[in-house]
């Protein structure tokens, strides 16, 4: 007897009615171990990007032609099998969607946790494992942010650069725009506090990635923290290193 | 055996409902025994209490040997008080010196609303224990021990996972009052052991969907491990997010049948 099969509810009686369905990756981000995938995803992208954002500066120690011909180099990625900045411009497509999904995720992951203890404790709490770095992630993010937006006007638009000697910013002269930049101690500063913001965020988040993406095995658990912890230092070491040559002199024009 | 005796202050929490704004409350406990537990120490005040003809202190407790997980209680900022694995029901004034001043407030977050003092009502983990928290057992007769063979390393981590109580501590310790630890505990406990693969995915589906109906997301922290009185692991949330991955794929494909 071929009779099509009806359609059935769940055999057990306490099993929840079936959701009405999305499309897979809607539905997945549609819970909070969802978003949490979408963190984790976005931030190893994002970590990614500080890592190889890092190297290519070291060139900087290797003199101006170096540095100028290397961003000359991100913007012919490809060329001449694909058209001059089109695949820097999908690097950049794709580094922005992965921030934008990183803050979203973030967003709406704090308004629910808010929403889940509306009142909160009324005594003082004794934290046990919480570290500095993960209890101050929001403050660190925002504050990395906020050090993206200023180093963009600084170094790619030159809003708030200080004006080139032919009283004309050019983009294309990196390694003096760099100089510039740093040889003004409050930017030099905030560059290295902003770094090591972002050192913190990375020890907790790089660490966390493991987790939210379920990647949990007791035979390489012990060096997920290690792993975090030496990925933060590396960027951070490397990074922080810029204005510092810079102020001290080693890098100049 | 020499006793010690105590003089504590307390500041309790008293809450007259639901929607009561609630206050702190303090009391003075003079000479009490260092052998006492802490509960017994709520009895011993709550009996004062009732004698001055005031309200005694509303507060969770039941089998007072650390495996209900009835007994609740936010100490000192910290769930189950200062010492680690230990339920409040097991913990004795001997953690506490001399003069010293204990908050005591309820657990807090909006899935545990306050029912009266510090009593909370937990019927959100009843809701996600009952969207997944089960096998498909046969009836009948009870089939042989042993007849389905367990690795004993699974069976010790399931064990393990399966040592979780519910109190809810995981919960009150979460800056995000995330259940992440809880529902990652009934999945582990279930999802590792033979007898539990049938549901495995629908479980991790059903139980994480539950779950996000009531609770905050994990931020990794490691507040609940330290406050389970059980010392459940973070390695369970760890497998609840890969087995959640795993099911919105497995059960996607089943339905697409439809």
């Amino acid at each position: 007897m071929s009779t099509a099969t009806p359609s059935r509810q769940p055999v057990t009686g306490t099993a929840a009615a079936p959701r009405t369905r999305r499309p897979l990756l809607l539905d997945l981000y549609g819970t909070a171990v969802g978003k949490k995938y979408a963190m984790a995803i976005s931030g190893i992208a994002l970590m990614g990007f500080v890592l190889f954002h890092m190297i290519g500066n070291t060139k900087m120690y290797l003199g101006a032609v170096e540095l100028n011909e290397y961003a000359e180099f991100l913007k012919k990625l490809l060329y001449p099998l694909a058209p001059k900045e089109s695949v820097l411009w999908i690097l950049r497509a794709g580094l922005l969607g992965m921030l934008a999904l990183h803050l979203h995720a973030a967003w709406s992951l704090t308004v629910l946790n808010r929403h889940a203890r509306s009142v909160r404790y009324q005594s003082a709490r004794d934290y046990q494992e919480a570290s500095l770095a993960s209890r101050s992630m929001r403050l660190s993010g925002i504050v990395v942010l906020l050090f993206i937006v200023w180093h963009l006007l600084d170094l790619t638009f030159g809003v708030v650069n200080t004006v080139g000697a032919d009283g004309e910013f050019v983009r294309s002269e990196v390694y003096a725009n760099v100089v510039r930049s740093f040889e003004r101690w409050p930017v030099a500063l905030f560059y290295v506090v902003a770094n090591l913001l972002l050192g913190l965020h990375l020890t907790h988040g790089a660490w966390s990635i493991f987790q939210s993406l379920g990647w949990n095995n007791p035979r390489f658990n012990a060096w997920r923290t290690a792993f975090a912890r030496g990925f933060a230092a590396v960027v951070v070491i490397g990074n922080i290193s810029f204005p510092i040559a810079v102020t001290i002199g080693i890098v100049s024009v | 055996m020499t006793r010690t005796v105590k003089n504590l202050t307390l500041k309790v929490w008293r809450q007259n409902g639901p929607d009561d704004k609630g206050h702190f409350e303090t009391h003075v406990i003079d000479s009490i025994t260092d052998e006492a537990s802490f509960l017994e120490m709520l009895d011993v005040l709550n009996e004062r209490l009732i004698d001055e003809n005031k309200e005694a202190i509303v507060f969770d407790h039941d089998c007072r040997e650390g495996i209900c997980g009835t007994c609740s209680l936010m100490i000192n900022g910290q769930a189950h008080g200062p010492q680690r694995a230990t339920t409040t029901c097991q913990l004795h004034l001997r953690s506490f010196n001399d003069n010293d001043t204990i908050v005591i407030e309820p657990w807090r977050a909006s899935a545990f609303p306050i029912i009266k003092d510090l009593m909370v009502d937990r019927a959100a983990f009843d809701r996600i224990v009952e969207s997944g928290g089960f096998i498909t057992s046969p009836t009948g007769g009870a089939p042989d021990a042993n007849l389905i063979p367990v690795p004993k390393p699974v069976a010790d981590a399931a064990m393990d996972a399966a040592a979780c109580i519910g109190c809810g501590a995981c919960v009150a310790a979460c800056p995000n009052s995330a259940a992440n630890l809880f529902v990652g505990a009934k999945i582990t406990h279930l999802n590792l052991l033979p007898q539990g693969q049938a549901e495995r995915y629908k479980r991790a589906e059903a139980m994480v969907d539950e779950m996000d109906e009531h609770f905050g997301s994990c931020t990794n922290h490691g507040e609940c491990s330290a406050a389970c009185p059980k010392e459940i692991s973070l390695d369970v949330i760890a497998l609840m997010n890969k087995d959640y991955r795993s099911a919105k794929f497995k059960n996607r494909k089943q339905l697409s049948r439809k």
